[in-house]
């Protein structure tokens, strides 16, 4: 096995749908295990917070949401330029698959910090930079994903949503700090997020968990995704049709 | 043969927008309906409306850019020039870049010209209403820049007019920030030195990499 090995492995549709099959329902039993874990850790473990009260503990789910909706969407980019540039057809799936997650993702830390935002500030939104430049990365996450279901035409598809996803990311620190330039010349410092109380041990074991069940969650998802788009795509193709009848 | 390929283009998109010179026009008439329908929307008070003025402008010119854009490509596809036009030079990049240059000049120079009209009806002082037109004149090429690289990549796709917005609206956003922020900071007295340079480092970036991302999603289109 080892000595057949490449990096170029299980960039074989065939390869990687055997590997992403076997390795799905350890993936959710990490995922599970993670979750647990880190939210017992989060809902009981952790003290309350002393100027936020219970409501800071969505922070468990809000935080790494917003990590994995910025970096699914460097990792869709990354994926689908390589695709481009390579012809390499398994990259483009991936990078499609990765989209609808990513979103999700940016989603989630949105509506969490609305949830929080109530409590806490008094208000579910408020045009502070961090929450206006998460609204925009939703935006262009559902800008790539409907422009590649508006193409038909699979390769030419690929191609442009990865023009896109560079074109994106470039333009993702160039919005963030254009946004947070607007928003201090607009309202000033009336409510600081990053002012935030020093982190308990606990606290932190907790969000690390939760972090690492994303992960998890993002990988067995996107691979469940992928190998749903690869049947799609290799329909007509022998190894997929002897392997599935 | 990069220098014919791109004054071809140009010339003959200023011609055939002079003999269709109502098509030519609309983006101003859409400009002037928008910017109209605010203070019918937010009342007449000419307090709220100074203040807003600046930001109002400024998305609807956005607006009209992307409207208008998405008109770039499409009869040249349908009647085939497009594939002709890629296969004359060995570069898109010329087609690109006279394309961005006539949309600029048909939409974004009488938006330019326009705009103060609009300045004195919202009573903007006349140092904001030069601030606004300093601003257009730096950021109106950034939006047809950018939108000329969205109408490359909706080329032949089912609504790829709302589809154009969806895609290209997030990335103006840092032109619309700079360019009405400018207009705000002369309205309230302070400088705009900054907002101007940033406008024109917009201005410059823009104009070196979205040429060539248009000419490779022009490639990826026609192919």
């Amino acid at each position: 096995m080892l000595a057949n090995f490449h990096f170029f492995t299980f960039a074989s549709p065939p390869r990687f749908y055997a590997l992403a099959g076997r390795l799905i329902p350890w993936l959710w039993a990490a995922t599970i295990a993670l979750a647990g874990a880190g939210l017992y850790i989060g809902f009981f473990r952790a003290p309350t917070d002393a100027t936020q009260g219970d409501a800071y503990r969505i922070i468990f789910i809000h935080v790494p949401a917003a990590w994995m909706s910025m970096v699914l969407y460097m990792v869709m980019a990354f994926w689908a330029a390589i695709g481009w540039a390579f012809n390499a057809r398994l990259a483009s799936m991936v990078a499609r698959a990765v989209a609808p997650t990513g979103a999700i993702f940016t989603f989630v830390a949105l509506w969490s910090g609305a949830l929080w935002g109530k409590p806490t500030w008094g208000t579910w939104w408020v045009w502070d930079a961090r929450l206006t430049s998460e609204l925009i990365l939703l935006f262009l996450y559902l800008g790539y994903m409907a422009l590649v279901n508006a193409i038909d035409d699979t390769r030419r598809a690929d191609q442009a949503g990865a023009l896109l996803a560079v074109i994106g990311s470039v333009n993702v620190p160039i919005i963030y700090f254009s946004v947070k330039w607007w928003n201090t010349l607009h309202q000033g410092a009336t409510i600081s997020a990053t002012a935030a109380p020093k982190m308990v041990a606990t606290m932190l074991r907790a969000m690390l968990l939760m972090t690492l069940a994303c992960w998890a969650y993002a990988f067995a998802v996107v691979f469940t995704r992928t190998r749903a788009i690869i049947v799609e795509r290799e329909r007509d193709v022998k190894w997929l049709n002897e392997g599935l009848s | 043969m990069t220098a014919p390929v791109f004054s071809t283009v140009l010339g003959r998109d200023l011609r055939l927008a002079a003999r269709r010179r109502v098509d030519a026009l609309l983006p101003i008439a859409f400009f002037a309906v928008a910017v109209s329908l605010f203070p019918l929307g937010v009342g007449p008070e000419p307090n709220t409306l100074r203040q807003i003025a600046p930001g109002v402008l400024w998305v609807c010119a956005l607006l009209a850019a992307m409207l208008s854009v998405t008109q770039l490509y499409a009869s040249d596809q349908s009647d085939g020039s497009l594939e002709q036009m890629m296969l004359a030079g060995r570069s898109a990049l010329p087609v690109a870049i006279a394309k961005a240059l006539s949309h600029w000049l048909l939409t974004g120079l009488p938006l330019l010209i326009i705009a103060p009209l609009f300045g004195v009806m919202f009573d903007l002082s006349g140092r904001s209403i030069a601030a606004l037109c300093a601003s257009l004149l730096l950021g109106t090429p950034i939006l047809s820049l950018l939108g000329n690289l969205g109408a490359a990549l909706t080329l032949g796709v089912r609504n790829g007019g709302v589809l154009l917005i969806l895609l290209i609206v997030p990335l103006c956003i840092p032109a619309l920030i700079f360019g009405s922020g400018a207009v705000s900071a002369v309205e309230s007295g302070s400088s705009a030195r900054g907002h101007f340079s940033l406008l024109g480092a917009l201005f410059i970036a823009t104009g070196l990499l979205a040429p060539i991302a248009t000419a490779a999603a022009l490639r990826i289109a026609t192919e």
